[in-house]
């Protein structure tokens, strides 16, 4: 998403370190390319202008350091004042003075409860998918949740989040409690249910409080920032709920516009959390830059696809790093924890330095991979990669014939594919819909893979590299899933069953 | 072409009350001023503002003041005019009329990224046929999202019209299957298709709209008609990669430029109609299926430069 961003520091700084000192002109001319990347980036004009202001006045002030490149040492001016202005580290960012502290798991729980969350802004931002998301990570964390359908204008709104509870009950992990609050009755028409919100609000909170519910989500509905009377409505519901959260829903792929209307949501509801939807797209995400300038609150998660668990924490030392292209290894390396456990991996590990990998091991790998999201995104996470990723096409649906290949052998295949003959091949191919050359180019690749698997087991980190860049070198021979990348997880192109998975992601 | 006629007509009344209000606000920045220096830098600060992009905005104000510089203009007036001929030129009428079928029924497929009002834009586009007298038949082809048939079933019964729909997580081009046969046998003037939000980087999704997209061209003689892309106006440079994505999965005949009733310009059409051609034919301007309007280019800039 920021990757086109990052391309355009990378080539600034190309140029910018050729040369010896920083002198005023050079340092000026760099800007001028930094305000065109961030304009292109989707950040306002006026923060564009805020941030190379003071990235200007820091670099000219800035004593040259011996041995290090002007040009690094003004990328690192960027990236500082990148990561203040999206809120900084955790420790210097957070909390709004006065707001309720950020938790770690960035929803505190208030005593006596419940907690209630209010979700607002404009129409199709992602509102009422975020709910359901919100209530997915409370129930993991044990925490039980009630979903209020406070949106009773928009068409089928309030059964898109009745399906929505219902998903999180039925497929999110965890155990707590998940509820469903509507008044279906009182839904009308657009423009005639002004206010009726209110009421459903106090009453849903009531509910909540009668149950014991840990946390209520309000999924109020879409509206303009410039509708008066809609605004006074979230302000009455605010006045008589008293929400502990109220959070912003915005879609990161938003425009200058960004900047008008969390102004005016700010305005009016004081907001203390901004989530940011669609970081899956390519967007290069600039309206994340903007919100957090009018608001000031901070970013407390972003959505990273339609499914209840496509959401994550937002951490502005790594977006910042992420633009300036030094890419989001440790959002990769949690990414991967939460899916393979430490003994799976060091008994994996184990079996790679042996050579013993079997096509089973390859299979629970390629899984696990396509687990962790899309292709392009985790590719977007590495160092580097971000810049040749444009003009790679992934092939998912490579990699569902690889699975569909495996799948379609016996055990016997699966730990000796030496046994492949030309009728297991064509059985093989005839249950997975593939040919059977692909079968035996599939089992040749799986065999480079192993071998260079139990070389690489042995070498130095960079070595390691050099190797996986050599192996990615030659192209679409290789089975993507070992490339040393992970694979692409889709809606619809996966074979896993387990309810786990299925909550992963949902067919589609 | 009768089709965009008639439903030109139904909007053209509030289309007049929104250009007073358009021609109000410009007048405060543009007209009647003095062009100079100032007012360049004022006016390419607007031009980004909405969305316009820094590449079409660097060359139409190097040429304003290129003019400027020659004598050529010199009062905000002629800028606005120099504007409006800019987008006239690049929108031509013919361009923006919704395409039809010679014969049998009108196939519109409708696409875009999620949230960006493609349900809402058909309710629309059906209430402003159905009051030209045209019979609809709507296909509910998001099979995926949560509560999006139903949405879809909502608007069909208070417009008085048929929805095909399928199975909850069900192939979405076999809707289309159905709603083209079903659009056949009614001898239904027109068969809108909603199908699902997608983005345009989901390779696999962008091939299932191709999919759908050839399950109408072999079911209907040259269908689908019309290809209508949906963009939120208050998207921002990411738009002009799904204009190109999606034209590559679906062919994109036009563009439906929805929540322009917002402070959002939706000055990013002007880069995406440079890059590919792609002409804007309505725009959405609220949330009932009244909130239709054919796009005007002249209203469009001086939208632009509104307060
Ligand atoms: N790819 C992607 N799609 C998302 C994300 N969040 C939401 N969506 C999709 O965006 C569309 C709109 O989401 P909703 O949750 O209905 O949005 P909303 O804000 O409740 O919409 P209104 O209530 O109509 O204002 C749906 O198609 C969602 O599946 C995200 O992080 N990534
Ligand atoms: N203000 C305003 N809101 C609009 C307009 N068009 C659509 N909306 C609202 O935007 C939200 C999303 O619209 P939908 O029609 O559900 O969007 P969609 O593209 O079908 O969404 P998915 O199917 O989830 O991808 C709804 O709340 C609509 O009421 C418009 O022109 N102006
Ligand atoms: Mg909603
Ligand atoms: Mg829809």
């Amino acid at each position: 998403m920021f990757d086109r961003l990052s391309d355009a520091f990378h080539g600034l700084f190309r140029t910018l370190s050729g040369k010896g000192a920083i002198s005023e002109a050079n340092v000026r001319g760099a800007m001028g390319g930094v305000r065109a990347a961030l304009l292109d980036a989707d950040v306002h004009l006026n923060v564009v202008d805020t941030f190379t202001q003071r990235v200007l006045d820091d670099a000219l002030g800035m004593k040259v350091v011996e041995g290090v490149e002007p040009g690094q040492q003004i990328v690192k001016i960027v990236h500082d004042r990148l990561v203040e202005l999206l809120g900084g580290t955790p420790e210097t960012g957070g909390a709004t003075p006065g707001g309720p502290a950020l938790a770690s798991d960035h929803i505190p729980r208030m005593t006596p409860g419940p907690t209630v969350v209010m979700l607002c802004g404009l129409q199709g931002s992602g509102k009422t998918t975020t709910a359901g998301k919100l209530a997915a990570h409370l129930k993991k964390r044990g925490r039980s949740v009630m979903l209020a359908a406070a949106d009773l204008q928009r068409p089928a709104a309030v059964e898109q989040l009745e399906i929505v509870a219902q998903h999180v009950r039925d497929e999110a992990p965890g155990s707590a409690r998940v509820e469903f609050y509507a008044e279906k009755d009182r839904v009308a028409e657009y423009g005639k249910a002004v206010n009726v919100a209110v009421g459903v609000c106090r009453r849903a909170v009531d509910q909540a409080r009668k149950l014991g519910v840990d946390t209520v989500v309000l999924d109020t509905a879409g509206r303009l920032h410039v509708n008066d009377a809609l605004m006074a409505e979230l302000k009455q519901v605010q006045g008589l709920v008293q929400p502990h959260l109220v959070l912003l829903v915005v879609d990161a792929m938003t425009g200058q516009d960004a900047l008008h209307s969390a102004k005016a949501f700010h305005a009016a509801l004081g907001i203390d959390g901004v989530i940011l939807t669609k970081f899956d797209s390519d967007t290069r995400g600039g309206a994340a830059l903007s919100v957090k300038h009018v608001t000031g609150a901070p970013i407390r998660f972003i959505g990273t696809g339609e499914r209840l668990d496509a959401i994550e924490e937002f951490h502005a030392p790594r977006i910042a790093g992420r633009i300036l292209g030094m890419g989001d290894v440790v959002s990769l390396v949690e990414k991967a924890q939460e899916q393979v456990s430490q003994e799976e991996a060091e008994r994996l590990n184990e079996k790679l330095a042996r050579g013993q990998m079997t096509m089973d091991d390859f299979l629970g790998q390629l899984k696990t991979l396509r687990r962790m999201g899309p292709m392009k995104q985790l590719l977007g996470l590495l160092p580097g990669v971000g810049s040749m990723l444009k003009d790679v096409h992934i092939e998912d649906r490579q990699l569902d014939k690889v699975e569909g290949m495996i799948n379609s052998m016996t055990k016997e295949e699966r730990r000796n594919p030496a046994i492949l003959n030309m009728s297991r091949k064509r059985r093989i191919a005839a249950g997975s819909a593939t040919r059977p050359d692909e079968v035996g180019q599939m089992v040749r690749q799986f065999e480079a893979v192993s071998t260079l698997a139990r070389r690489m087991s042995s070498m130095s980190a960079s070595e390691k590299v050099r190797a996986a860049r050599e192996m990615g070198r030659q192209g679409d021979a290789m089975l993507p899933g070992l490339r040393g990348m992970p694979g692409y997880a889709s809606r619809g192109s996966t074979h896993t069953t387990s309810v786990k998975d299925r909550f992963k992601k949902r067919k589609r | 072409m009768g089709l965009f006629r008639s439903i030109a007509s139904k909007v053209r009344q509030g289309l007049e009350k929104t250009r007073e209000v358009f021609v109000a606000s410009v007048r405060s920045l543009l007209l009647g001023k003095r062009l100079d220096e100032g007012l360049i830098l004022q006016l390419e600060r607007r031009l980004i503002e909405a969305d316009v992009g820094v590449k079409t905005t660097a060359r139409w104000i190097d040429s304003i003041r290129a003019d400027f510089k020659a004598g050529r203009i010199d009062s905000g007036d002629h800028v606005l005019a120099y504007l409006k001929g800019e987008l006239k030129r690049l929108w031509p009428e013919q361009d923006r009329e919704l395409a039809s079928a010679p014969r049998g029924p009108t196939v519109i497929l409708v696409t875009g990224v999620n949230g960006a009002g493609k349900t809402t834009s058909i309710a629309k586009l059906c209430s402003a046929l159905r009051k030209g007298g045209k019979s609809v038949v709507l296909g509910a082809c998001d099979t995926f999202r949560a509560g999006a048939v139903r949405q879809l079933e909502v608007w069909s019964e208070r417009l008085g019209v048929e929805v095909v729909k399928g199975q909850q997580g069900g192939d979405p081009a076999a809707v289309a299957f159905d709603a083209c046969a079903a659009a056949r046998a009614r001898h239904a003037d027109v068969l809108i298709l909603d199908t699902a939000g997608r983005l345009h980087t989901q390779d696999s999704l962008m091939r299932q709209l191709t999919k759908i997209r050839s399950v109408v061209a072999k079911q209907i003689a040259g269908g689908p008609h019309e290809v209508l892309l949906v963009l939120d106006a208050t998207l921002g440079q990411n738009a002009l990669r799904q204009a190109e994505e999606f034209t590559r999965a679906a062919g994109v005949t036009g563009i439906f430029l929805a929540k322009l009733d917002g402070t959002a310009k939706g000055g990013v059409v002007v880069a995406i109609k440079e890059a590919t051609n792609i002409p804007v034919k309505f725009i959405g301007v609220g949330e009932t299926p009244d909130d239709i309007q054919p796009f005007d280019p002249e209203a469009f800039v001086e939208a632009m430069f509104a307060e």
